[in-house]
């Protein structure tokens, strides 16, 4: 026995001990096993028997009493392709980080689409490095179906590398057990009521937009004294503990809970919750809007890879990915299409969500959400100065 | 067979070359790697340059010296507690555990059958401003009615000591167990009372478990980021939290590279300063034997 314990003890300590010494080496050397190629090259007609696609959790139509995504099974039925699909990008600084070793080793990350938010550094970066592949337009006759104000991004200005998955909105939510509606970011970070109740999403665009906006300054180019102004008004609230956490988005559980009363939020999240008491609304001087969108990274079968986008970009089966399906027991990802003609389709099949606001914007929504400086999103010295405030 | 004969003084290399071999690739390549890392300069967008930056290393002490300090401290206050829970624990288990000591040990080491984010958010829902706990304290009026345990320096240092108590319980157990009951029996036959024998004999007897559960839970705890992440509030974060943000989020390898070397360095020191204070025999276990 005491053998035995000694032995396990042992075992223990020295497995102990090498992780913790290894643990930054491991950190740093990370990314250097990465699978070898599994996409068969770029050009070519000719689908891939498997499509290797990445994305968030909780970002496609799912049936909830079989848990598939019955887009992606008709995907399949329909062209014979198997989707492998991964929700494992749960926020793009994480996801980046892992993919970046590998790519700027020029060697293949095993994946054909993978999905990042345009109000974080990623998408641009990896198209300006050249570490994702072309879209195979001749296969993409949908992209015609592109939300006009959505084809010429500043980092993709012709589209040619990237298209919108779903986009969101930054506001604030609350739960109305415990406070009445917050609708103003002066409110949400000085309000003493609201003390240690409330957190700030900790990507940098996101939270300087509404700061920023509150304060009267374009967010569409991002001067030195606007940022300033904006990370002193965080920094006192971060100082006087108003600010309980910066969360990505997993202040979700404890709004509905009771933990926080008001949070600053993505549009799609609450919607999702479906909690009588948690409600979001933009705030009243504006927010911003961002884009996840499909790249393709380099290595990747982008034939295959655009066939499925040309399928996604079929108003329909848009409809159906972000509306649902009631009657067929379909959840669907409830943000913002980038496809025109889905709002017509989703009001054949889930009236009640065609006509939400939040997943198809009214005209004076979209009047006051404006798209954050991606010039600022890459500038080092902000971003170290965020991290500082944020981490 | 022949061969290791012939060179019989071959055979103790021969059966350190795995282990040296896995320490090399896994350890010293990657500390290596880090430390080339810790002096360069530059950003993702331009790409990083070897450059004798010395300065990542002053600015990690210059700009982070509260992160450094307060991790020093959460795991300093965390490794005492663990100590003070689990040495009655190790001790009732070892001398009064009986043909049920298998089973107790195993409740021990029963957490961590689950995932080690899985119990810290846990915490998160027993600590909830709502929940059962912090009801009760309010009601006790221990807590201020608008006072909260969750996102408080408190809940971040109970994590970390809830966390890492294991690490603490096994070895005060198993040097606990060592001790030679005849040794006591001898002790109170010299008509020392129990509590005498306890603190010339038990306790004596027992330093290297101690020591050894100390380092084993100050080091990584020093180091943790997952518990002031979840538990705490942005005024409780330790340079864990700095070190991951800056590798992830601003991809800043050499900052973070110099911040874990001062890390490193700052925990050696503290661990140096605690062997010479308590014997350097006791780090060994060479006392006990």
């Amino acid at each position: 026995m005491t053998q035995h314990l000694t032995r396990d003890q042992l075992l223990r300590r020295g497995v102990a001990g090498a992780s913790i010494l290894t643990i930054p080496g491991l950190l740093a050397a990370c990314g250097g096993t990465s699978k070898s190629s599994t996409g068969t090259g770029t050009t070519g007609h000719k689908l891939a028997s498997t499509l290797h696609f990445s994305n968030w959790p909780y970002y496609i139509d799912t049936n909830n009493k079989k848990h598939t995504h019955p887009s992606l099974d008709e995907f399949q039925k329909k062209f014979g392709v198997h989707v492998d699909y991964t929700e494992d990008i749960n926020d793009n600084g994480t996801f980046g980080a892992k993919i970046e070793p590998p790519l700027s080793r020029g060697q293949s990350i095993g994946r054909d689409i993978i999905v990042m938010t345009d109000n974080s550094k990623w998408p641009s970066l990896l198209v300006s490095k050249g570490w994702v592949e072309k879209l195979d337009k001749s296969a993409l006759p949908n992209i015609k179906n592109l939300e006009p104000t959505q084809q010429h991004p500043a980092w993709d200005p012709n589209r040619d590398y990237s298209l919108p998955w779903q986009s969101g909105m930054t506001g604030i939510a609350y739960n109305d057990k415990l406070t009445g509606p917050v609708t103003s970011v002066g409110d949400l970070l000085g309000n003493s009521k609201l003390k240690g109740k409330i957190t700030v999403l900790n990507e940098m665009g996101d939270a300087l937009a509404l700061v920023m906006l509150y304060n009267g300054d374009d967010i569409t180019k991002v001067t030195d004294k606007a940022f300033n102004k904006a990370m002193s008004m965080l920094q006192k609230a971060k100082d006087s503990g108003q600010i309980r956490q910066f969360t990505g988005n997993d202040y979700g559980p404890p709004l509905a809970r009771g933990d926080l009363s008001a949070a600053m939020s993505w549009s799609g999240d609450i919607p999702q919750l479906s909690n009588p008491h948690l409600h979001w609304n933009l705030a009243t001087t504006g927010g911003d809007i961002w884009t996840d969108n499909m790249l393709i990274p380099k290595g990747g079968d982008a034939y295959t890879a655009s066939v499925y986008m040309n399928y996604v970009y079929d108003p329909a089966v848009q409809a159906l990915m972000v509306a649902g399906d009631p009657k067929r027991n379909i959840t669907g990802i409830y943000y913002i299409p980038p496809v025109v003609g889905a709002k017509a389709e989703a009001l054949k099949v889930n009236p009640s969500v065609a006509n939400n606001p939040l997943i198809f914007p009214t005209k004076q929504m979209y009047a006051n959400v404006h798209i954050f400086d991606p010039a600022a999103l890459k500038n080092e010295k902000y971003l170290n100065e965020w991290n500082n405030l944020a981490f | 067979m022949g061969f290791l004969h012939r060179h019989k003084g071959l055979t103790p290399y021969l059966l350190l070359a795995p282990g040296v071999l896995w320490l090399g690739a896994f350890f010293l390549v990657p500390l290596g790697y880090l430390a080339y890392q810790s002096l360069q300069t530059g950003s993702l967008d331009v790409g990083y340059a070897f450059t004798w930056a010395w300065g990542n290393y002053w600015d990690a002490i210059n700009n982070y010296s509260s992160y450094f300090i307060r991790s020093l401290e959460y795991a300093g206050i965390a490794t005492l507690l663990t100590l003070l829970l689990s040495y009655p624990v190790a001790y009732w288990i070892a001398f009064r555990g009986g043909r049920w000591k298998n089973l107790f040990l195993l409740a021990i080491v029963a957490p961590f059958f689950v995932t080690y984010l899985i119990r810290t958010l846990a915490w998160e829902t027993i600590l909830a401003d709502h929940g059962f706990v912090a009801n009760t304290l309010r009601t006790l009026h221990l807590l201020g009615q608008n006072g909260r345990l969750l996102a408080t320096a408190l809940a971040v240092v109970c994590g970390i000591t809830y966390n890492f108590l294991p690490f603490m319980a096994l070895p005060l157990y198993v040097s606990l167990e060592q001790i030679d009951k005849r040794l006591i029996e001898a002790a109170q036959d010299l008509y020392a009372s129990h509590f005498n024998a306890f603190l010339r004999v038990t306790l004596p007897l027992s330093l290297p478990g101690v020591v050894a559960g100390t380092l084993l839970t100050f080091i990584p705890a020093a180091g943790d980021f997952i518990n002031a992440q979840l538990l705490g509030s942005p005024n409780n974060q330790m340079i864990g939290n700095v070190i991951q943000a800056k590798f992830i989020q601003v991809s800043d390898y050499p900052a973070a590279a110099a911040m874990s070397f001062v890390l490193m360095g700052g925990i050696l020191i503290a661990v140096l300063i605690y062997a010479r204070a308590v014997g350097t025999e006791q780090l060994t276990g060479s006392a006990a034997v």
